[in-house]
């Protein structure tokens, strides 16, 4: 679960854990100056159930990292709607439980909820996951952090490329936002990386949150021929399990879900929060001023990609492995000019490149070449 | 439909009691306060078999209900902010209820009722407020009259059974309110989340002085008062309860069943749709996916302990949004998941349900019968 990064951390941090009781036992001090730091409380809010093998619980495994931090106490709700429920949580987190650190999870939680707390409270410190943060209109003690994991599912893409027999892919998608459709053609990237000849069928379900759509999208995709799955739902447990269940292979989002399809798991592209809260943390403890936009891809940890699994043929491992070393290298760019939308319509003109944290890629509006599906 | 409803009987009776002691009047109230109580306390007993199975503490657990709901003017404050929509969609449910219908999709006038509300007030921003805030009641009453109002119809004269279809038309609702959210009124600056215009700060309905709830829960307490006067002292409430008691017997008496069925579901319909528009002026500032957070299902909950009478809805809101204040509490301080805060509500829920075959069988609360025995 975590990467190399991390483990160096964690092995840093409980190294300075063992020098600060090394020197409380030698002092007999009850608070020796190595405990100078005062405790913390942070705060997670999750919109759906922590163990959803999706968005929530890649929150929540941030968490978890959070959790073993010295000095710091994690509260964790889960399950609160968007609606005056988040407002109330947050001040009550902060109330009841001492937090000045909250880190309300969902999209949803920022305009107007967050917004509205983190003025009644100046001085607890809010950080959104979504990027909606905006220096002229929103106060400082309010942030955003996000991850760019169109890159994930370009990778994906790769891996699929090289499973696929059919050359048919199919992707389960909630809602025709720019972030999901971003998604959906980073798939077809990698994927077109392989063989040109594949394309992507989606099916939205209108929904971030829906068993029943997905289950109905997935066996839709496979038996319009479609053999690798993908998607990006809030919980990508059901896709992933009937997909694996009708013998496509799936590539996962959010979480790793390999646990669920073994032998018909890919790889995933996976958010890797513990990075970002262990920042967050850390700068809250040696009080400095906490970023209030903060982004990052592969290359800064904040996404990576489950191990690959079974069904990865030899070749696709190599390309694979030679695209996220070009990707952490940095300045890896798949959208290029020139590119047309599955109408025909030229969407990013001859000598144009975006790059992942290009603004342009925000307001993405169109699915590529290739993708069988449409936005309305 | 020709259910025979214990409360609309019993309503009946209290409104015209046989005798004026005030003993024997105390005696025959105080039923409908001590069995829901007793049920309360028999179905907390029964959560805390459930608690103590899991190694957890009931006390712990009680403790931590009267802190997060009721123990400070903070949780206070938090549980009756929560119980602010679950009053009018709790009426969605009540209302139609006298008439012996049980309506369940509330949640879809909530939907319809925000996007209504939210689509009256953009082309309007720059109006006085006052003009801006009655016009989003007005479309978000509206709008939810008609949903439920449709439901009611069918029932009257397609014989569609209003509880399958008001729950079905909840899902269409949530569905129109998506394709107008994401389509034709949607704000193009929101990117990620759709949704529409913002009213803006200015058009927001603000607070009660002195009080961090908003204007939302005095709009619910009243639609209660006017919903119980309208039931209990009005002659259009007791045709309402006549048909709920017996539809036949109604129509001998040459009521106009079907009017009062339509215009009972549109009413109910309307606070329903009353509690969107407030979601939207109060709360999100714009209608979007978030509208759809369950209050109308909740509200079902609500009616029901309240034995669809609209003013124990008062109460019975403010209890359950203690619950739910607690809930996150709970949540965190005893490492229980969410589903804890359900399963006691539906423990409630089943129990209550339950008592309703005790009334009647206690002697103390039936005069008549130790006044015999005195003689």
């Amino acid at each position: 679960m975590m990467d190399k990064f991390m483990l160096s951390r964690r092995q840093l941090l409980k190294s300075s854990v063992a020098g600060a009781a090394l020197g409380l036992g030698a002092s007999a001090l009850p608070f020796g100056q190595a405990f100078a730091q005062t405790p913390i409380t942070v705060g997670f809010i999750y919109v759906g159930p922590k163990d959803d093998y999706g968005y929530n619980q890649a929150h929540a495994e941030g968490a978890a990292v959070i959790k073993k931090l010295p000095g710091v106490t994690v509260v964790e709700e889960e399950n609160v709607p968007e609606t005056v429920d988040v407002q109330k949580t947050m001040e009550s987190m902060i109330n009841l439980d001492g937090a000045s650190l909250l880190f309300p999870t969902s999209f949803g939680y920022f305009d107007p909820h967050m917004l509205a707390v983190a003025a009644k409270y100046p001085k607890v410190q809010f950080r959104h996951c979504g990027g909606l943060w905006n220096k002229d209109k929103n106060p400082m003690n309010t942030g955003s952090y996000f991850g760019y994991i169109g890159m994930g599912q370009y990778l994906n893409g790769v891996a699929a490329g090289h499973a696929t027999k059919s050359k048919k892919l199919g992707f389960v998608a909630a809602k025709p936002i720019p972030q999901v459709l971003l998604n959906i053609n980073s798939f077809l990237l990698g994927a077109q990386s392989v063989d040109p000849s594949i394309t992507v069928q989606v099916i939205f379900t209108g929904e971030w949150s829906l068993a029943v759509k997905e289950a109905e999208a997935t066996n839709a995709l496979v038996d319009q021929g479609a053999d690798v799955i993908t998607c990006h739902v809030d919980s990508p447990k059901v896709v992933v399990q009937t997909a694996a269940g009708r013998g496509a292979f799936v590539c996962g989002y959010h979480a790793n879900q390999s646990a669920l399809a073994p032998d018909k798991y890919l790889t995933g592209a996976e958010w890797n929060w513990g990075k970002v809260y262990t920042d967050f943390v850390n700068d809250t403890i040696a009080d400095k001023p906490l970023g209030n936009f903060v982004r990052g891809g592969l290359p800064d940890g904040f996404v990576k990609m489950s191990p690959l699994g079974p069904g990865v043929p030899e070749a696709g491992k190599k390309q694979f492995e030679a695209t996220l070393a070009q990707i952490n290298k940095g300045g890896f760019a798949i959208i290029k000019g020139p590119m047309k939308d599955n109408t025909g319509k030229v969407v990013v003109p001859d000598g144009k490149t975006f790059p992942e944290d290009a603004i342009d890629l925000e307001s993405m509006n169109y699915l590529l070449a290739g993708v069988v599906g449409s936005t309305s | 439909m020709a259910d025979t409803t214990p409360e609309a009987l019993q309503g009946v009776v209290i409104v015209a009691p046989i005798s004026t002691s005030w003993l024997e009047l105390l005696a025959r109230r105080s039923e409908a306060v001590v069995i829901p109580f007793g049920a309360f306390i028999v179905g907390m007993a029964i959560f805390s078999l459930f608690l103590l199975f899991l190694g957890k503490s009931p006390i712990d657990l009680v403790n931590l209900m009267v802190k997060g709901g009721f123990g400070n003017w903070f949780s206070i404050q938090n549980s009756l902010q929560r119980a602010a929509p679950l009053l009018l969609t709790a009426l969605c449910v009540a209302l139609p209820a006298r008439l012996g219908l049980v309506v369940i999709g509330g949640e879809g006038a909530v939907v319809l009722g925000g996007v209504a509300a939210a689509a009256a007030a953009v082309p309007l921003l720059g109006a006085p407020y006052v003009v801006v805030i009655g016009a989003m009641a007005i479309a978000g009453m509206a709008a939810g009259g008609l949903w439920i109002g449709i439901v009611g119809a069918l029932r009257h004269y397609r014989a569609v059974n209003e509880t399958i279809s008001s729950l079905l038309m909840a899902y269409i609702a949530i569905a129109l309110m998506n394709h107008f959210v994401e389509g034709p009124l949607r704000d193009p600056a929101s990117l990620n989340k759709p949704s529409t215009y913002p009213i803006g700060k200015d058009y927001m309905i603000g607070n009660i002085p002195g009080m961090d709830v908003h204007w939302g829960l005095v709009a619910g307490i009243v639609a209660c008062i006017v919903s119980w006067v309208l039931i209990e002292k009005t002659a259009f409430g007791f045709a309402a309860r006549i048909a709920g008691g017996n539809v036949r017997a109604a129509q001998i008496q040459g009521l106009a069943v079907g009017k009062l069925i339509v215009g009972f579901t549109a009413l109910a319909g309307a606070f329903a749709g009353l509690a969107g528009m407030i979601e939207v002026g109060a709360v999100q500032g714009s209608a979007n996916a978030s509208l759809a957070a369950g209050y109308g299902y909740t509200g079902i909950l609500v009616a029901f302990l309240a034995r669809h009478n609209p003013l124990a809805i008062i109460p019975v809101a403010i209890l359950l949004g203690g619950i739910d204040a607690s809930g996150g509490l709970i949540q965190r301080r005893m490492d229980l998941p969410d589903a804890t805060v359900l399963v006691l509500q539906g423990l409630l829920f089943i129990v209550i349900l339950f008592s309703e075959t005790l009334y009647g069988r206690f002697k103390l609360f039936n005069p008549d019968l130790w006044l015999r025995n005195r003689q």
